[in-house]
Formats: structure tokens, sequence, C-alpha cells
């Protein structure tokens, strides 16, 4: 299922261990319900007949729960495995791509501030371009990102990229991604951060190799210097 | 020790003389009974705050900007205060008064089969020193800033520096409100486990323990256990908001993440410790009306135990991407998923006690059943949290908030009602009306989940939590994203799936002001043919409880016994 799309490489994989668990899950929980509702019918009182005094203690109904819970076991194998292989490539590893860029993320009461490297590809040059609430990213290049705040907890979620961190005031998190489908996807702040908290929408502009060489020259020359603070 | 200090000594009918004087009677008293009614009447008035709450914001997301009946417009300061006060309400002044202290005070002493706590004095204590942390919390609402806004969870810096909370003497109430609470409930605690204990009538083995007391006994153990960093970090957070310390403050060499381990080390078993108290109700409930015993009676208790242990390994699950070193998400997924056994377990187990049963639907019935069927839907979703990698979606976003709701509806509402209902009889003498009770559930279950299985679907498609409007979030306002409707519609549905629910709540209130009346149905004192020992006492109980302390023969779900006509065999049955 993708109810949203799927706009980083990554995307697809953190849908696939959701759907392993929503079959997994569902299956037991089908069952489980299933099973529930027809006792519940099949089992109402009739007049004259008593109820089967079951204490649960004799081997040959106990064994439907003891084999259940075995069988639940493995599911959880199967689901900790799945959790676990998405886990590792998003938040464990970091592209080394000759062309890998570097962004850096900056949290604050209530706005994004992001700085793109400029024609050197190089951070904290010269020619680096702030802006706010807008980070501007090639389509299918890799991005390492920097992200802390300024003041109180964060979170930095793009919900087409199935990425999310929180950012930390006096620590720098680093992470990943890398934009498959071009166009604008939103930011949402993930963490309770005060009375503006809902109003801090920002957006990724995925570009294209030319659009985003575009951009960089409106931007050179350090014309637009983004105010630190609103 | 055991001998109880009783302050009502004169009458045992109930008649309601004011000869003690009001305060005596009703607010300084030292009996079990009372100071659960104590507990009782204040967690369901902090449960109308709470629901009011939910009105005020739903309303907001459902319509932005309006103005909202009742209250006006809300702000974005205000709108976080009530979604966090909310929650902090429906937790530590609703679920936890209500299901451990009001069901434990009163069903303790009545299902052991003795005539009050061990220590009534500190009971006293306990509901005092609660309804001041309520007052507290009610009072932080008004102060200048107004109340805290920074989430439940009052993760700092947010909570720690007003100058970025801009509450501050709303934050500083909050938790000064949350410490007392905690106190309270440590003092209600030390009572519970030790009249468990101590207390039992004669005859009563730890394996003839009626599950409610059991589970009410495990979760005070939970708690106490729990507590601790928490009350610790609540005073750091305390000593950061007012003297200016900085154990949270990374400026002032702090670190903002160790409060997430220290609420959470508590957050996380605490989800259990109201969970347990619900679980006993219903394994009361069903045994009852299937006729039935409890299917693995010392299944049922391991497990409980395993459970609660392993509820102490897990806490990280709510801190996958907080910052912690990722590595750690490898362990606490395996420790979260490994939980879902024991769960899965109880559940099978409730539901093999049906099997072959005489089931009565009655409501009290109803509402047990509905527990079991609602908290699997919030015990399956949780599955999708607890595991890493989803979690980097999910973490935060309505699929969270809709499964925490499908655990915390079931055992704060539908478990308060399940057990209101169950011990109505005992607790006033009179029977509720079926009809009315059966309007009652169908109209709660049926728009609880119309509410919150839209916001599954909304939490899927990436929509963040305590967000004050989506408007500006194009993303989040999609046409035809469920059955035509789209994602505004979504929200609309659940707030009038909200409305609906708490125009039902009307119907449960007429039924209780019904009971009242004189000429209310009569209940007697067992009018379920039960087995447990608060049916031997009279209904409603009177002062010490049994006319002659009972003797215990027999463990406390011997439904249907085969050597016997009648298809229950109480306790206090010699033969």
């Amino acid at each position: 299922m993708d109810w949203i799309v799927q706009a980083s490489t990554f995307a697809a994989d953190v849908d696939f261990a959701i759907n392993v668990i929503y079959v997994l899950v569902g299956f037991w929980f089908f069952l489980t319900f299933g099973i529930f509702l027809w006792l519940v019918i099949a089992h109402r009182a009739k007049p004259g007949q008593k109820a089967e005094y079951l204490t649960g203690d004799e081997r040959e109904p106990k064994k439907f729960i003891s084999r259940a819970h075995m069988l639940v076991l493995v599911c959880d194998v199967a689901i900790v495995v799945a959790a676990v292989q998405v886990w590792v490539q998003v938040k464990q590893t970091l592209p080394t791509a000759p062309e890998t860029q570097t962004v850096r993320i900056v949290s604050q009461q209530w706005a994004w501030s992001f700085v793109h490297p400029g024609a050197d590809g190089q951070l904290d040059t010269a020619d680096d371009i702030k802006t706010v609430d807008e980070l501007h990213i090639e389509l299918d290049r890799p991005y390492i990102y920097e992200l802390t705040s300024r003041d109180v907890l964060h979170d930095f979620s793009v919900p087409a990229f199935r990425l999310k961190q929180d950012s930390i005031p006096g620590r720098v998190i680093t992470g990943w991604f890398q934009a498959t489908v071009a166009g604008i996807h939103e930011i949402q702040c993930a963490e309770m951060c005060g009375i503006g908290h809902g109003l801090m929408p920002g957006k990724v502009v995925v570009e294209t190799p030319e659009e985003h060489a575009a951009w960089m020259q409106s931007k050179s020359g350090g014309a637009m210097l983004a105010s630190a603070s609103r | 020790m055991a001998t109880a200090e009783v302050t009502h000594d004169s009458h045992d009918d109930h008649g309601h003389h004011e000869d003690e004087g009001f305060i005596k009677k009703y607010l300084w008293s030292t009996d079990h009974k009372m100071i659960a009614m104590q507990y009782l009447v204040t967690g369901i008035a902090m449960a109308i705050i709470g629901g009011f709450f939910a009105y005020v914001f739903r309303m907001q997301l459902a319509f932005p900007g309006v103005e909202v009946p009742l209250f006006g417009i809300v702000s974005p300061a205000q709108y976080n205060s009530l979604v966090t006060n909310h929650g902090t309400i429906m937790i530590f002044w609703v679920a936890m008064p209500v299901l451990i202290a009001a069901f434990g005070n009163f069903l303790i002493p009545l299902m052991i089969g003795c005539d009050d706590m061990v220590f009534p004095k500190i009971n006293r204590l306990s509901y005092q020193i609660f309804l001041l942390s309520a007052i507290v919390l009610v009072g932080s609402f008004f102060v200048e800033g107004g109340g805290f806004g920074g989430a439940w969870t009052a993760y700092p810096p947010l909570s720690a520096v007003s100058e970025y909370n801009l509450t501050p003497m709303g934050a500083t109430l909050w938790v000064v409100a949350v410490a007392l609470e905690f106190i309270a409930f440590l003092l209600g605690g030390i009572n519970f486990i030790t009249t468990a204990m101590n207390s039992r009538a004669p005859g009563m083995r730890l394996y003839d323990i009626p599950m409610t007391v059991w589970m009410i006994v495990v979760a005070s153990i939970l708690f106490m256990a729990s507590v601790g960093p928490l009350i610790a970090g609540a005073i750091m957070l305390i000593f950061d908001q007012t003297l200016n310390t900085g154990f949270f403050d990374p400026n002032k060499g702090g670190d903002p993440v160790l409060w997430q381990h220290l609420f959470w080390f508590f957050g996380h078993p605490e989800v259990y410790v109201v969970l347990l108290p619900a679980l006993g109700f219903t394994a009361d409930i069903i045994t009852t009306f299937s006729r039935k015993p409890l299917f693995a009676y010392r299944t049922v208790l391991y497990t409980v135990f395993g459970t609660g242990i392993l509820s102490f390994t897990v806490w990280a699950h709510h801190q996958f991407i907080s910052g912690i070193d990722p590595r750690m998400a490898h362990i606490f997924t395996i420790t979260t998923l490994l939980i879902s056994v024991p769960i899965a377990e109880m559940m099978f187990v409730y539901i093999a006690t049906l099997y072959k049963g005489s089931i009565t639907l009655t409501t009290p019935m109803l509402w047990g059943l509905a527990f079991i069927g609602e908290f699997l839907i919030g015990g399956v979703t949780g599955i999708f949290l607890g595991a890493s990698g989803p979690d980097i979606f999910f973490h935060d976003t309505y699929f969270v908030l809709a499964h925490f709701h499908y655990t915390f509806f079931p055992i704060a509402i539908i478990g308060s009602f399940a057990g209101l209902t169950y011990w109505w009889p005992k607790m006033t003498g009179k029977m509720m009306n079926e009809t009315l009770g059966k309007i009652h559930f169908w109209g709660t279950i049926i728009s609880f989940n119309v509410i919150f299985l839209p916001l599954f679907v909304l939490g899927q498609l990436g929509q963040h939590r305590r967000i004050y409007s989506y408007e500006g979030f194009g993303e989040l306002m999609r046409e035809d994203v469920l059955l035509g409707m789209g994602m505004q519609d979504l929200r609309v549905l659940a707030t009038v799936a909200l409305l609906i629910m708490i125009g039902f709540q009307v119907v449960f209130f007429l039924n209780v002001f019904l009971t009242l009346r004189k000429k209310a149905y009569d209940a007697g004192p067992n009018p379920y043919n039960a087995n447990t020992l608060e049916w031997l006492a009279p209904s409603p109980p009177g002062h010490g409880n049994f006319a002659e302390l009972p003797t215990v023969y027999r463990g406390a779900y011997e439904f249907s016994h085969p050597d016997r006509e009648l298809d229950y065999w109480p306790q206090w049955e010699k033969d």
C-alpha cells in the first residue's frame, strides 16, 4: 500500500516493513477477533444447559493457547528482522558516493533554516546558500544532513521521504536521504516545540540538476542571507 | 495493625445522617468505601473536564478558527494547553484514581474479606493529597500565561525554560501537581499491597485471590518501582524552572534526553499500571457472565508478573528517533515485540474462558467483552510502533494517537464502565436499568470507533500530532482518501462522533440518577450469583463490611462445577 508518495530511496523499504506488519498482525487480529465473536455468539446461555467446567489446566485445551503463542513469537521474529533491516539502512548507514552533498538544518522556534553548499560543494565557505523554511535539493543525489536546534527540541519530518529525526540543542545529528520524486514535499515539525509548533511548515524542493543549478545561480552572491529569527 | 480505625461508628444502615457533620463524613473519612467514593467522584469530575478539553480541540481541528460553543475562539497557546492537559488529566486524574484508587479501595477489603484497609489514615491522607494535586492542576489553567502547553510528556528544554514555553506559572504548577499525584498513589499503593497480602480472610490462599485484587496489587508494585526516577526527574525539572539549575539544559551541561529516559522508564510501566486493573475487572466479569472458571488462572497470574517485569525493559521505544544511539533501537525493538507474547497470551486466555460457557450479555458483560475486542485493536497497532524501522514513519503521527486511544479508552473508559456497572449494585444496593445501560453501551462503543478509526488513516497519510491547524499543509488537506472523504472530512467525522459519544453519556448519568431513587430495584447481596467475597456482604456494605468475617474454602472462579447442582460455588460456602 502506498498511502502517500514514496519520494526517497528508502521510502519503499520503510513501507515494505510496515506492510509485513500489516499482513502478520492483520492475520492474528482477524483470527482472534473472529474466534472471539464466534464464541460469544455460539455459547449464549440456553435454558437448562450448564457451562462446561474447564479450568484451563487440562492439557488438551491448553495446547491451543501455548501453540498459538509460539506462533506469535515466530511472527515477532519476522517483524524484528524487517524492522531492523530498514532501520539500519535509514539510521545507521551514511552514503559514501562522491557526489554526496551535505546540508545543515537548524530548527528554532518556529522556523527551519537551511544551509546549502554553494557551487564549491562545501559548507562553511563564502558561497553557502542560506534559506528559511525551504530546503532545495537535487533529484537522485544523496544528501547527508547535519541537524541541530537553537532552542528546544524539534523534529525534522518529511512524510514523503519516510524520514524523521528529532533535533536537539547542543547536539548535531547526522542522517541522510536521497530524493526520487521531483517537486515539493512538506516538512512537519514532529516534536512539540511551543506555541508555534503547529505553524512551522517547511518545504523540501526537489529539483532536477538543471533547475537546481538555476536556483543556485539566482541565490549566488550572497544576495539572500536568511534572517536568523522571526 | 489490621484493626480498622473507623470514624463512622454508629450506623450500618447507610441512611445519610448528618450526625457526624458533612466534613467528617465525606471529607475526613477513613472508611475505605467512602475514600473509594471520594476518588470516584473526583475522577469523574476530572473526566468531565478532560472530556470538555477534547471537545474544544476536536472542534478546532474540524472547524479551524470557529468560535467553539462554551469556549470561544481557540488560540494556538490554548490549543497546546488543551491537548497537554487532556492527556495529563485522563491518565493521572481519571484512569489512576478511578481504576486503581476507587475500585482498589472499594474492592480489596471486600474481595479478600476484611473490614478495612490496613492503614486507614494513610489512606485518608492519600486522597487528600490527590485532591490537592487536582486543585493545583485545575488552578494552573487560570494563572498568568495559562496552563502548561508543552505536551503531557513535558520534554525539556521547552518545559524547563519559561522563555520557550511562555507559561512560567502553568509549567511549574503542572509538574508540582503531577509530583503530588504520584505521592498520593504511592500512599495508596502501600495500602493495597499490604492489605491484600496481610488481611485476607482465613483460608484464602494466594491462588484464591480474585484477579481484580491481584491485578491492582501488581499494578501498585509496578507503579512503586517505576515512579521513583520520574519523581526525581520532576524535582530536577522544578529546579530547572525555578532555581535556574541546568539538569536538562545543554547550555549548562545538562541533557534534555535524560528527561525522556526518566519519563518513559515510568511512562511505559504506567500503561500496565492502568491496564491491569481493567484486565482484572474483565476477568471477574466474563467468568461471572459466562459461568466458567477463569481459563488457566495460574497462567494468567504468571503472565501478569512477566508482563510487569518486561514492561521495565521497553521504554526507549518511545525514543527511537529522539537522538539516542541508533543501535539501542534494536534492543528495544526486541524487548517490545517480546511483550506481545504475554499480552497475546492474556487475550487468548480471556477468549478461551468464553469457550463452552453459558453467556448472558448483560451490560457489564458487554463492557467486559468490548474491552477485549477494542484492546485487541490497541494491542496489534502497537506492533507497528514498537518496530524501529516502521516507527521512523509512524512516530508522532495520528497513527500513534489512534493506537494509544485504542489502549487507553478501553482501559480508562470501557474498564471503568465495566467495573461501575458490575459493582454498582454492591456500591448502592440498587440494580441499574439494563435497557438504558445497553443504549449507553452501544452509543459509546460505536461512536468511539468512529472517532478513532479515521485517525489511523490520517496517521498513515502522514498527519502529525499536536498541530493546531492543518490548513497550512497541502499534503494534509487531500481530497478523496477514504470512501470518497477527504482528510478534512475525516477530521469532521471524528469530531461529530465525539459529540455523539459525549451526548450518550447523558444516558449513563440518567441511569445513575434513576438507581438512586427509593423505588429502584433492590439488588440484594448477590444479584449475579457470583463467587467472590464482596457478594457475601450486604449491598451496600455497612460499617465493617461483613456481619461476620468470612472464611474461604475455594478459589474465586468455581462456576459450573460438575459436582454441584448450582452453577456457582461461592468462596465462603463450606460445601
